[in-house]
């Protein structure tokens, strides 16, 4: 793993941060900031508002309400010059498929104005990252997913933005591209550009050096993956291998000792306050119901365990308050 | 404006359609077939009028009636009937549009000098043509009529006398009163704005489609460079198309290009302009390539098929749309064909609907270069 900047500086800083589409809150008063020369990710299921938040910052969407800044520069105001300081990979690709790779990467150079000196050693560093040095001739429609995200990533940074905002860029390629993906992020961040990246991959996020957790448009965690895991687990996890998981679910549903079950794998897992108790409990209650139990033991939580106690605490205590309401 | 940005638009663009041979060849293809088939097809010319007669009398007076019908080119005999119920045949199957009935004492009733009719039936369910037919027919037994007037005067006092008033007649700019020579310039314009809205009506609008929008609008370029970038290489190809369109009326239309050929490419070039403009603009508004397509059809064809006076004179039209007509680019681009070609007019006359022209391709530019919103949604 990489060690973490030291720089605190921040290179977006965003204040109470709204979207609506109509009567939808898209992005619903969401404030963090981003530093320096880090790996920045926002981890959410798909409709929780990580898209529009990275639009609002490129400047490409208005906000409702609320401000930030990208590289110094406020997101309603200094679009313009936001606009020379980022690089963008939005989430669909959008590179010009009936142009050959080398044709698609002078588009951008263009665009970019990349000086003439300059021009060249950037063609080769994008053909020679993205490993497309043979392929430089080739129709882009003819390259495999993960060859056309990391020309997307090339072109996105020709102009070497000191910021990268990378919309779900590994989304429907294969995980050994994605792997090779990520070793590139590591590369431009090792060269202290700063990456804001959006995902739904669970193992994804554990690569990032901090991690906001959206849902329904509201920032509900932030923090690094690992104090993630620790801070907002206070209750154990236990793992439970056993038969019939989704008969089990429902028994252990009638535990008092046990807050919540999900199936995971194979098996499941369960959050308890006091392990102890509660692992005596469950294997009681299995037994009881004649379910043969393997295994029953604590475990360190995965980020998907902390995702997942969140989610189901934001959705209890967003119900509370309505049934308040009423 | 940077003209680095605006020039990497521009090439990309005309990647895009040196890539898409399809649609280049029905770039090219389309005015080239519209154009022959309109300078081949739509003609308002009335000649070769198919008629019948009935002739009662049968004799040499009645058949020099009907020779100075087959004499000239604007009728084609299709042969004698004997009934009436043969006559309605004719014109029913639309073997003929008139018929003529000869009474029996045609020729008695002119030696007596006594009038003598005769029936014309005329098919009159294209009335415009059937108007034609008629004015003809009547202009043959007028002169039919007059020679007999000075037959007679002359048999009497052996005298030939004066005929009183000689009009003679000089038709400018078109001799020949060909309506290929007047369509030919008309269609030529009328094509020119159709398919230069539909080359560009595509563009903004597939960038919309694909997704390439959504990163092109994250760049640094800007709505002008953005706007005729994309302009540049359709311009080319809307040339090409003039030119071809010009060298097919010349050459194997034989229309005559009196004016300036440098004044002709000149305010082509302007329509071209303002016509990808109105394309880009639509393109703008819909973000979809079916839906930009379909309306720039509907707005540049349309107006200029039927409001640019380049078949159906304007001055006929009623108040209201004639004055419809003036926000109709195409309008002062039909004057301004027409004028170069038939007229061979010069600036000096017809700078007026140039200006006109000018200022529209201005307005459709800058209003596509408004619309053209640097944010999503």
């Amino acid at each position: 793993m990489r060690t973490a900047p030291t720089a605190t500086e921040n290179i977006v800083e965003v204040q109470n941060l709204e979207k609506h589409f109509g009567a939808f809150k898209a992005v619903a008063g969401v404030s963090f900031a981003v530093r320096r020369g880090e790996i920045f990710g926002f981890l959410g299921p798909n409709g929780a508002g990580k898209s529009t938040t990275i639009r609002l910052l490129c400047g490409l969407l208005t906000p409702t309400s609320g401000n930030g800044t990208v590289a110094g520069f406020d997101i309603v105001r200094d679009t313009e010059k936001i606009r020379t300081r980022i690089g963008y990979m939005s989430q669909k690709f959008s590179l010009y498929d009936e142009l050959t790779v080398e044709e698609n990467i002078d588009f951008y150079s263009g665009i970019y104005r990349i000086p003439a000196a300059k021009k060249a050693a950037r063609k080769a560093w994008v053909l020679e990252m993205a490993g497309l040095a043979a392929h430089r001739s080739s129709r882009t429609s003819t390259l495999s997913g993960g060859w056309k995200q990391r020309l997307a990533l090339g072109c996105a940074v020709l102009h070497e933005p000191p910021i990268l905002f990378l919309d779900e860029p590994t989304s429907g390629v294969d995980p050994n591209s994605r792997r090779q993906f990520w070793d590139l992020i590591y590369t431009l961040a090792g060269q202290g550009v700063t990456v804001f990246v959006t995902t739904h991959y669970m193992e994804e996020s554990e690569y990032c050096d901090r991690l906001g957790i959206v849902y329904r448009g509201e920032l509900i965690a932030l923090g690094r993956p690992r104090d993630l895991k620790t801070r907002h687990m206070t209750d154990a996890v236990l793992e439970i291998d056993c038969e019939r998981p989704s008969d089990a679910m429902t028994v252990l549903a009638r535990v008092p000792a046990v807050k919540e079950t999900a199936l995971f794998g194979k098996g499941l897992h369960a959050v308890a306050a006091d392990a102890v108790s509660a692992v005596a409990a469950i294997r009681a209650a299995l037994e009881a119901e004649r379910i043969p139990v393997a295994r029953v033991e604590r475990i360190v939580p995965t980020l998907e365990d902390v995702f997942v106690s969140l989610i189901e605490a934001h959705d209890r205590a967003a119900g509370a308050q309505q049934e308040f309401r009423r | 404006m940077n003209f680095r940005r605006l020039w990497a638009i521009a090439r990309k663009e005309a990647l895009h359609i040196r890539r898409d041979p399809r649609s280049l060849g029905l770039a090219v293809g389309i005015p080239l077939l519209m154009l022959l088939a309109f300078g081949y097809a739509l003609t308002l010319d009335v000649d070769r009028v198919p008629f019948v007669v009935w002739d009662q009398s049968g004799t040499p007076q009645s058949r020099e009636f009907v020779a100075r019908f087959t004499g000239t080119p604007y009728f084609a005999f299709r042969g004698g009937v004997d009934s009436y119920s043969t006559l309605e045949h004719a014109i029913d199957s639309r073997e003929a549009m008139l018929a003529l009935v000869i009474r029996p004492d045609f020729a008695r009733d002119l030696d007596a000098g006594r009038s003598a009719p005769v029936q014309a039936i005329v098919d009159g369910a294209d009335s415009n043509t059937a108007g034609i037919v008629l004015g003809y027919t009547q202009a043959i037994a007028l002169a039919f009529n007059q020679q007999l007037a000075l037959d007679q005067i002359r048999r009497r006092t052996g005298l030939a006398p004066g005929t009183g008033l000689d009009l003679r007649t000089r038709v400018w700019f078109n001799p020949d009163l060909a309506s290929r020579n007047f369509i030919v310039p008309g269609i030529l314009a009328v094509i020119m704005g159709l398919i230069s809205a539909l080359l560009t009506s595509l563009t903004i609008a597939r960038e919309w489609e694909t997704g390439t929008m959504e990163q092109l609008i994250s760049t640094p370029v800007r709505p002008p460079e953005l706007i005729l970038g994309k302009l540049l290489p359709y311009l080319g190809v809307g040339l090409v198309d003039f030119v071809i369109a010009v060298a097919m009326a010349v050459f194997l239309f034989e229309v005559p290009l009196r004016g300036s050929v440098l004044l002709l490419f000149g305010v082509g070039t302007v329509f071209i302009v303002a016509t990808l403009a109105q394309g880009i603009l639509i393109s703008t508004i819909t973000r979809q390539q079916l839906l930009a397509s379909q309306v720039a059809m509907v707005a540049t064809f349309l107006p200029a098929f039927l409001l640019s006076g380049f078949a159906f004179a304007i001055a006929n039209m009623p108040v209201v749309v004639r004055g419809i007509t003036h926000i109709v680019p195409a309008r002062y681009f039909v004057a301004l064909v027409k004028g170069i070609f038939l007229r061979g007019t010069g600036v000096t006359i017809l700078w007026g609907d140039a200006v006109f022209l000018l200022g529209f391709a201005a307005l459709m530019l800058v209003a596509a270069i408004a619309r053209t919103k640097r944010r999503l949604g």
